[in-house]
């Protein structure tokens, strides 16, 4: 070893250490500012008075009215979006007909629709001035500023993301091992649920994980439709747009920090698939 | 001519069918229909008229420059950070690479009224700013971070998996043909990079122009200063306004329907330079 020279050659496939560390340092000082500044910024407001007064905020009669609420419109269009999103990647990768293009483009279009759009879609669908909408009303059924509509909104911002993710697993499985459990005498449904589920169970998971947190957090669109009437239709997000905009800071950030924490817990669940089944989720990042 | 459908032994065909069908014609077709049947009901003349506004030309002029901005930030901003992700290793890179997704999972809501709270001139950032003589929340500097916030995830996460897939053969050729760096990264990586990107970039200013719940609260909302079209959506909707909501509506699925053929046709164009995304 005496012979080398005291030389370290740097691999021609990378930049310089100094260059490297310069780079890094500039963009964790961008996402200190613009991310993760913010994050802290909502768990300080909301500890700013101690940590009685944010959880006094929380026991709220609105506070929890609004977090039942939340909680029920995810249970609702969370499922009917996974339920839709495993029967359109089914349709659109086991068969093949003219059209799947345009399909999955329409299946895409909410991505590309403003929230604020699709709540106004609602409105002029279901609004109590329209032809549906006025006829729902009077058989005591009210859509737009109630539960089905907010439900409608959310559904609608979150429609893509369980079909998102399964389609490109389910085009790199391919069709033969159904086709083989087939022909060896399965059911349909007992190809579904042996063969396919399986298969593709860690991408529906992730599919409904951000399916989840969307529905959990959308505002936009829910604000349009809902009516903010307190303890009715208020959501987790109207209900921190209403404290805040009554100065009532604590309550506002400490509910926004339940929600924060629930992102937490998704990007966490998140990167866990990630690194434990990597394989299985087809390198699909586009959300 | 090929047939509409090709027969195939798999079962589910109706029922999966009808599933996607009904539920993409209740959720997402009826209501884009009954807005676009709004418009005709109302008429092009009363549409135009309603648009025809200067606060309404200004605030769609506000949204789509600042978008393009934030997506420009973003693009060269997303394209460095998915480098540094796929390519360096230093300690944390695994808590960056998952916070990058942070602007996906927290709700719009929440990262409005945190950006807020840092950024107005009560706030740790915006007291800095106005030291320095200039105020960010509540002009559109403001809303200019906000958007950058919500878009910095796009271009990221379409470009990250792209660098996975590059040949590290392709840059020792570039360096024995006598290439330095940053020639190789400028004439042969930037260029595989670049239809990925552009998706990234397109995704992200289609996201920043409907942007709504975290723009209205840093936003300061002032009328032919700080406020955006989505917002003269609701204003338009607690007026009872419902022609003039259409009318901007409209116009704005319309930029929306011309991003998303952009998109496609970046996506056609690139498959056809490089074969893949």
């Amino acid at each position: 070893m005496s012979d080398t020279p005291n030389i370290r050659f740097r691999p021609v496939t990378t930049e310089p250490a100094l260059v490297q560390g310069l780079v890094i340092s500039g963009v964790i000082a961008v996402l200190a500012v613009l991310l993760f500044a913010p994050l802290i910024a909502v768990f300080y407001e909301a500890l700013s008075k101690g940590w009685f007064a944010a959880v006094a905020s929380l026991a709220d009669k609105e506070s929890l009215a609004a977090i039942r609420l939340t909680l029920t419109v995810a249970l609702v269009s969370v499922p009917l979006n996974a339920v839709f999103g495993v029967a359109a990647a089914w349709l659109i990768t086991k068969y093949d007909f003219r059209g799947k293009a345009f399909l999955i483009t329409l299946i895409d279009l909410p991505f590309s629709v403003s929230p604020v759009v699709a709540g106004l879609c609602i409105v002029l669908t279901f609004g109590a001035n329209t032809v549906v909408g006025g006829w729902l009303v009077d058989a005591g059924y009210p859509i737009v500023f109630a539960l089905p509509g907010i439900i409608l909104a959310s559904m609608f911002v979150t429609f893509p993301f369980v079909a998102r993710e399964l389609i490109p697993v389910m085009i790199e499985q391919g069709r033969a091992e159904e086709e083989a459990a087939l022909t060896l005498g399965a059911s349909g449904w007992r190809v579904f649920f042996t063969v396919t589920l399986p298969n593709i169970r860690w991408a529906l998971l992730y599919g409904v994980l951000l399916c989840n947190a969307r529905a959990m957090g959308e505002f936009g669109a829910v604000a349009v439709v809902s009516g903010k009437i307190r303890g009715q239709t208020a959501t987790m997000p109207i209900t921190i747009e209403m404290l805040y905009n009554e100065y009532l800071s604590v309550a506002a950030f400490t509910l926004a920090g339940v929600l924060a924490l629930l992102a937490f817990v998704t990007l966490g669940l998140k990167t866990f698939l990630e690194i434990r089944h990597a394989d299985a989720l087809a390198a699909t990042r586009r959300h | 001519m090929r047939p509409i459908l090709h027969r195939s032994p798999i079962p589910g065909l109706g029922l999966s069918a009808g599933i996607t069908i009904t539920m993409l014609s209740l959720v997402v077709l009826l209501p884009i229909g009954a807005l676009l049947l709004k418009g005709a009901s109302v008429g092009f003349g009363t549409l135009w008229t309603e648009i025809n506004t200067a606060r309404i030309w200004t605030s769609l002029w506000l949204s789509f420059r600042l978008s393009f901005y934030a997506a420009v930030f973003n693009l060269v901003f997303g394209v460095t950070l998915a480098w540094v992700l796929a390519r360096y290793s230093f300690p944390g890179r695994r808590i960056i690479d998952a916070a990058v997704d942070l602007p996906f999972a927290l709700p719009t809501a929440v990262a409005g009224i945190a950006l807020t709270a840092l950024y107005a001139p009560n706030g740790a950032f915006g007291a800095l700013a106005k030291e320095m003589g200039f105020k960010i929340a509540y002009t559109p500097l403001g809303i200019f971070i906000a958007l950058v916030f919500v878009g910095l995830p796009f271009v990221t996460r379409t470009v990250q998996p792209v660098i996975d897939e590059i040949d590290r053969e392709v840059e020792e050729a570039s360096a024995t043909l006598g290439a330095n760096r940053l020639h190789t990264l400028r004439h042969v990586i930037l260029p595989m990079l670049a239809p990925a990107a552009l998706t990234g970039f397109a995704l992200s200013l289609a996201r920043a122009v409907g942007e709504y719940g975290s723009v209205i609260f840093i936003a300061g909302n002032l009328p032919m200063k700080t406020e955006i079209a989505p917002l003269l959506i609701v204003i338009k909707l607690e007026e009872f306004n419902y022609a003039g909501a259409t009318a901007i509506g409209i116009a704005m699925l319309v930029i929306s329907f011309l991003m998303l053929l952009l998109i496609n046709a970046v996506q056609v164009w690139s498959r056809r330079r490089i074969g893949y995304v």
